[in-house]
């Protein structure tokens, strides 16, 4: 194996340190003003409220390249009173949007869970948005760590 | 040769009931934001973009699917059952293909 | 000269702080059954001769989340490469015109237990082959097919689907054929030489200190009664040999072809190491 010496220095020091570390992406991060600006535009003219929307994410990510995440909202459902959609936005990765469910009377309770991607430790945010047209938010902050082999 | 997808939905249930459907499909996702390490050059992007859940014609559910979901993208989320019928599931790929499957249910 | 001593020197300090315990460094007490139905046995009393007082599987050193996943079988994404596996079971190929299914028939009955007791020994080669090789050998002579290259066509998930027939089921080795014990003692070598640059032996990590942190990872003992596994990291099944050469790699030394001697005897003693545990395959890790 070719390695330079100062490299293996490097990741031979950076090896022994436990603890949480960044992951490497090919582009840099979105900000959370690409969040906010996402979030501007799913709102439209009401302003996010906090309550309603619960956004379920691990504290830790064991590996950031799969990390379950659940949104639920509350929303009695009927068909003058329902949840639209819920927008999930990750503030750190190269593109900040995740995943927009779209809901319907038909979906009986407003919940959905998937398995994200996460470029490194960030707050991950969820935005409900009503047939009222009013928007409720929820963030939950996830370290992702990496591991010590070849992560 | 490629996995079908899996999906899960309870075969019998009560007028009114609310139900859990998951369903998990074969995809690698292909982000965009990798490089071949080989070339230096990125992957192009390949994901699944849309994903859409209908119960005897009418939507339940969908979303709009961004790279950051994980590979074999998992999806659960909830129906609302008053008649017996067909849920359908078409999931939509970058290049325009879809993947579709359906499952019945009795409802009584 | 001098560059040469400068790099054992830092490797042999980052050796000395390469592991750091944690309160949440033990393995968790916890029970895997899947489904609500089928219990795991995951904490095993070692057979005689086994250097550790009890034996764990490494689904109890992950996360909830990754614990759960493994114990939800819908959820696990590995049970797509399993169901692959079961289309590649019932593939004609080959000049014979044969499949898997045309001689084994029903796997769920045929291949019920074999995947717990491999690798076997294998009298025509005069080594202990896994089941990789036995698809293999099975491929050429019966079916007149082309022999799957490492972790190629259908191998990773054939190998899967035949060890899911054995869900639960305890690992048993026989080693009272041919050279099994010169092997399993080979294995053990392999298992304490120290290699590469981070002058790591598998038994560094993995019987000396798992349950502790190297970096962010939380060490296992190691075991293989899970693999095929799905890697949250790769997002897809992982073969033994892929792991063993990549834990290699991350010593920094040079690793050995897959299949190779070397790695069969590892294989060969490392699955011993699990006697006991029941087969996982699927298992979930990081």
């Amino acid at each position: 194996m070719n390695i330079s010496r100062r490299a293996t220095i490097r990741n031979s020091i950076g090896l022994a340190l436990s603890g949480v570390f960044a992951a490497h992406v090919s582009r840099v991060a979105a900000t959370a003003d690409d969040t906010a600006k996402l979030i501007a535009e799913f709102a439209g003219d009401a302003s996010p409220a906090e309550g309603k929307i619960k956004l379920t994410a691990p504290e830790i990510a064991e590996n950031g390249n799969t990390v379950p995440i659940a949104v639920s909202v509350e929303s009695p459902m009927t068909d003058d009173d329902y949840v639209e959609s819920v927008m999930v936005l990750a503030e750190g990765n190269p593109n900040p949007e995740v995943i927009t469910f779209n809901f319907t009377p038909l979906s009986g309770i407003a919940r959905a869970s998937t398995r994200m991607r996460l470029a490194k430790t960030q707050n991950v945010v969820a935005v409900a948005k009503m047939s009222d047209g009013s928007v409720f938010t929820d963030t939950r902050n996830v370290k992702v760590t990496i591991g010590g082999c070849g992560g | 040769m490629a996995a079908k997808p899996r999906i899960k939905v309870p075969k019998t249930a009560a007028a009114g009931d609310v139900i859990t459907i998951k369903t998990l499909i074969s995809h690698k996702m292909e982000s965009g934001q990798r490089k071949d390490k080989k070339t230096g050059n990125l992957i192009p992007r390949k994901i699944i973009n849309k994903f859409n859940c209908e119960f005897n014609g009418n939507t339940v559910f969908g979303c709009d699917i961004d790279p950051a979901i994980s590979a074999n993208p998992f999806l659960e989320f909830s129906a609302k059952v008053t008649e017996s019928g067909t849920f359908t599931f078409v999931w939509t790929d970058d290049d325009g293909t879809t993947t579709e499957a359906s499952k019945d249910i009795t409802v009584s | 000269m001098s560059k040469k001593i400068t790099l054992v020197k830092y490797s042999a300090i980052s050796a000395v702080v390469l592991f750091a315990a944690s309160a949440l460094a033990e393995p968790v007490a916890d029970k895997l059954v899947i489904d609500d139905e089928l219990e795991m046995m995951t904490r095993v009393a070692p057979p005689e001769g086994h250097p550790l007082s009890e034996i764990i599987s490494g689904w109890h050193y992950r996360t909830p989340e990754t614990r759960a996943l493994e114990a939800d079988s819908f959820q696990n994404p590995g049970m797509l490469g399993v169901e692959l596996g079961e289309e590649f079971w019932n593939k004609v190929e080959g000049t014979a015109g044969k499949s898997c299914a045309s001689c084994h028939d029903d796997a769920a009955t045929s291949m019920k237990g074999v995947g717990a007791g491999y690798p076997k020994w294998h009298e025509k080669t005069g080594r202990p082959i896994n089941l990789e090789l036995q698809i293999n050998q099975c491929r050429v002579e019966n079916m007149g097919a082309e022999a799957y290259k490492f972790d190629k066509g259908g191998q990773k998930p054939l190998t899967a689907y035949i060890k899911h027939q054995s869900l639960g089921m305890p690992v048993k080795l026989n080693l009272e054929e041919g050279d099994m014990e010169t092997w399993l003692e080979k294995g053990k070598d392999m298992y304490y030489k120290r290699t590469g640059q981070l002058n790591l032996s598998c038994a560094s990590c993995h019987e000396k200190n798992n349950g502790k942190y190297i970096r962010a990872d939380h060490l296992s003992q190691g075991n293989v009664n899970g693999f095929p596994t799905y890697r949250l990291k790769q997002g897809t099944l992982i073969s033994t040999h892929n792991r063993f050469r990549g834990c290699i790699r991350d010593t920094r030394a040079e690793f050995p072809k897959a299949f190779s001697d070397p790695l069969m005897a590892l294989e060969l003693y490392v699955t011993w190491r699990g006697t006991g545990l029941s087969v996982e395959t699927p298992g979930v890790r990081q």
